[in-house]
């Protein structure tokens, strides 16, 4: 099934916005805004939602500071009372201060690399990956909208030009995809 | 978009766009590389070279070609080590501490203070690897179950403790650094005409689009690595400093040194910065991003750590005469008095002096003197090390056994020759990576460039 998406370019992250707001209130979905850094305010305009990637980190740490945890009460604890100094570690609660600089590292280890991970493959940017950005200008100067007709039922090519025509785009770019 | 008071300095001089900040970071990339930058190369190149030919003729050998003795089994190896870690400490309080202090400035510098701290963190882990002399089993710190049994690796042992704050820091850092890289990869990819440049920065890329969503997560992560990073920071090289403060060994018995070796670290890693970026900039055009304001910033921060080291030099010193231990005065007493008094007096002039003068404003903004000062940094804290190393255990409780350490032509070919290797490391780095985090000097272009700011309608809207 072929669509029909409209990209509309602008030169400022403001103007863009502001854009934006008058189309969504018009009724129109933007599907996409391609831009050079985060352009601040636009997530709610576009029904883009808060990101859970903080949660991951949280669980990922649990999950470390867990696997730190049991990790050493068994090395130490249990498989091998290692004697030290005449000290020997009978019990994890008495000997919990040593742990707690190893226990600290491998959760933060755990949350960063986890959340890194995840980060990684939600946006799927993975080493070989291809570029999908429609104007190669948009990871320079140039902010861009894409409208989806497939996503626009009610609307027509028409009524959305029309909506778009002084919004003080730049560049107005349409594209047929398969 | 974030206002700021007019007062402030602007943070981008000049009538600055943002294909204008494109321009000026892409442009030593993709231009070629002047001649002074070979010519360095080069040299850093050659003095790696010399060290890496040191550390196999010592791994061939053994570390008795460094100059260790019985009584001193810790030298230039650990001196070197902490030096290292402790430069490394910059790169990631700029990211870290200072993004959540929202320090705008902050977004000129951070680039290239983390690979600085990255590079820097290479050359700290080579030591205590060389040092155990047999390199191919260095595995062995892994929690990996002895060959000959049930016998695990100390965990409670700082040494070990050393091992996973070091590997944690330095793959952490590694990506919070390379997670801000990929857009500003993408950029230098649109923008590659030669086909070999496009093939290598698409793959450096990951593909990234810069689609809205993917920015809003953007965003959460490096808050959060940030949130992680910041305690990750101060927990090194405090885990350094118990490598020296639990153990029974005057002069390093002593509870001062985690903070104490944090504030060092940070004044080192800040010097360290200094000494790159003032001659970075120059090279490659950036005094715009990277201006006087930025540099008196640094300063202040070199000036605040300075003087917490400062004060726990003085804090040691009185603290070994209050306690009463006998051991523990004569070890600061022979710092200060003894054979290595030149040491101790190096460490004194460089590091508790020379942080003083940034008092004053006219000092704090020369950038000339800034070089000079961030060079002496180095130097004290590097003396700091062996100071604290070589002078608190050539003395021990049994005269006979007292000695001196003499660096071999091995010890200072290893050192000298991870300053080349960083430097190696340092200029790929400059010639092939966007040095300045584009995609976040974008986001203040507006509210702290100059052009901006003294625009007659900048405070009208908001």
């Amino acid at each position: 099934m072929s669509d029909k998406v409209i990209y509309a370019m602008y030169g400022d992250d403001e103007v863009l916005k502001s854009s934006a707001k008058k189309l969504v209130s018009g009724g129109v979905k933007i599907s996409e805004v391609y831009s050079p850094f985060p352009i601040h305010g636009i997530d709610p305009i576009i029904g883009v939602k808060g990101t859970r990637l903080g949660i991951m980190a949280f669980l990922y740490g649990l999950t470390g500071l867990t696997l730190a945890t049991i990790g050493m009460y068994y090395f130490m604890v249990v498989e091998w009372k290692m004697n030290i100094g005449g000290k020997p570690n009978f019990s994890y609660v008495e000997n919990v201060l040593a742990f707690i600089p190893i226990s600290f590292e491998f959760t933060v280890l755990c949350a960063a690399h986890g959340m890194a991970i995840t980060y990684l493959l939600l946006n799927r940017t993975l080493p070989g990956m291809p570029a999908q950005n429609p104007d190669p200008r948009t990871t320079d100067d140039k902010f861009v909208m894409e409208i989806r007709l497939s996503e626009n039922h009610g609307l027509s090519e028409e009524k959305v030009d029309e909506l778009l025509k002084d919004t003080g785009f730049v560049e107005l770019d349409k594209k047929i995809i398969e | 978009m974030q206002k700021e008071a007019a007062i402030r300095e602007p943070l981008i001089l000049g009538n600055k766009t943002y294909h204008d900040v494109t321009e000026d970071v892409c442009r030593p990339i993709e231009g070629k590389a002047p001649k002074m930058w070979y010519i360095l190369f080069s040299i850093a190149l050659i003095i790696g070279l010399y060290g890496v030919g040191s550390i196999l003729y010592l791994l061939g050998t053994g570390i008795g070609v460094w100059g260790l003795n019985k009584t001193i089994g810790w030298a230039w190896d650990i001196t070197n080590f902490v030096w290292w870690v402790g430069i490394g400490h910059a790169g990631t309080l700029i990211s870290a501490v200072l993004l959540l202090f929202r320090q705008k400035w902050r977004m000129a510098i951070n680039r290239s203070a983390e690979a600085m701290t990255i590079f820097a963190v290479f050359m700290a882990g080579t030591f205590p690897l060389i040092h155990m002399g047999r390199l191919w089993v260095g595995y062995w710190v892994l929690p990996i179950p002895n060959h000959f049994g049930s016998l695990w690796v100390n965990f409670n042992s700082p040494l070990l403790w050393d091992v996973f704050a070091i590997s944690t820091y330095l793959s952490v850092s590694l990506v919070f650094w390379y997670i801000g890289l990929i857009p500003d990869f993408a950029t230098i990819r649109d923008r590659a005409k030669k086909p070999v440049a496009k093939r290598m920065y698409s793959i450096l890329s990951f593909g990234w689009s810069g689609r809205a969503k993917h920015w809003n997560r953007f965003e959460l992560v490096s808050l959060v690595l940030a949130g992680l990073a910041t305690p990750l920071v101060f927990s090194v090289h405090s885990i350094v400093s118990f490598d020296f403060a639990t153990s029974v060994i005057p002069g390093w018995h002593t509870t001062i040194f985690p903070p104490y070796f944090v504030a060092g670290a940070v004044f080192s890693g800040f010097a360290m910065v200094q000494t790159l970026l003032l001659v970075m900039r120059k090279a490659m055009n950036l005094e715009a991003y990277i201006h006087t304001k930025h540099v008196e910033y640094m300063n202040i921060v070199i000036m605040v750590t300075g003087s917490i080291v400062g004060t726990a030099y003085i804090t040691e010193l009185f603290i070994s005469w209050y306690s009463g231990v006998e051991y523990e005065a004569y070890a600061f007493l022979n710092r200060a008095t003894g054979p290595y008094w030149w040491a101790y007096w190096s460490m004194m002039t460089c590091n508790v002096i020379s942080p003083q003068l940034m008092w004053i404003r006219k000092l704090r903004r020369s950038l000339l003197f800034t070089f000079f000062i961030s060079i002496v940094v180095n130097i004290g804290m590097w003396f700091e090390r062996y100071v604290i190393i070589v002078t608190s255990i050539h003395r021990d409780y049994i005269p006979a056994a007292w000695s001196m350490h003499y660096p071999s032509h091995i010890d200072i070919a290893v050192y000298v020759g991870t300053i080349g290797l960083f430097f190696v490391f340092f200029l790929l780095f400059a010639r092939y990576f966007p040095v300045l985090a584009l995609n976040e000097v974008k986001t203040i272009l507006k509210g702290s460039g100059q052009s901006y700011k003294e625009s007659p309608d900048y405070h009208k809207h908001h």
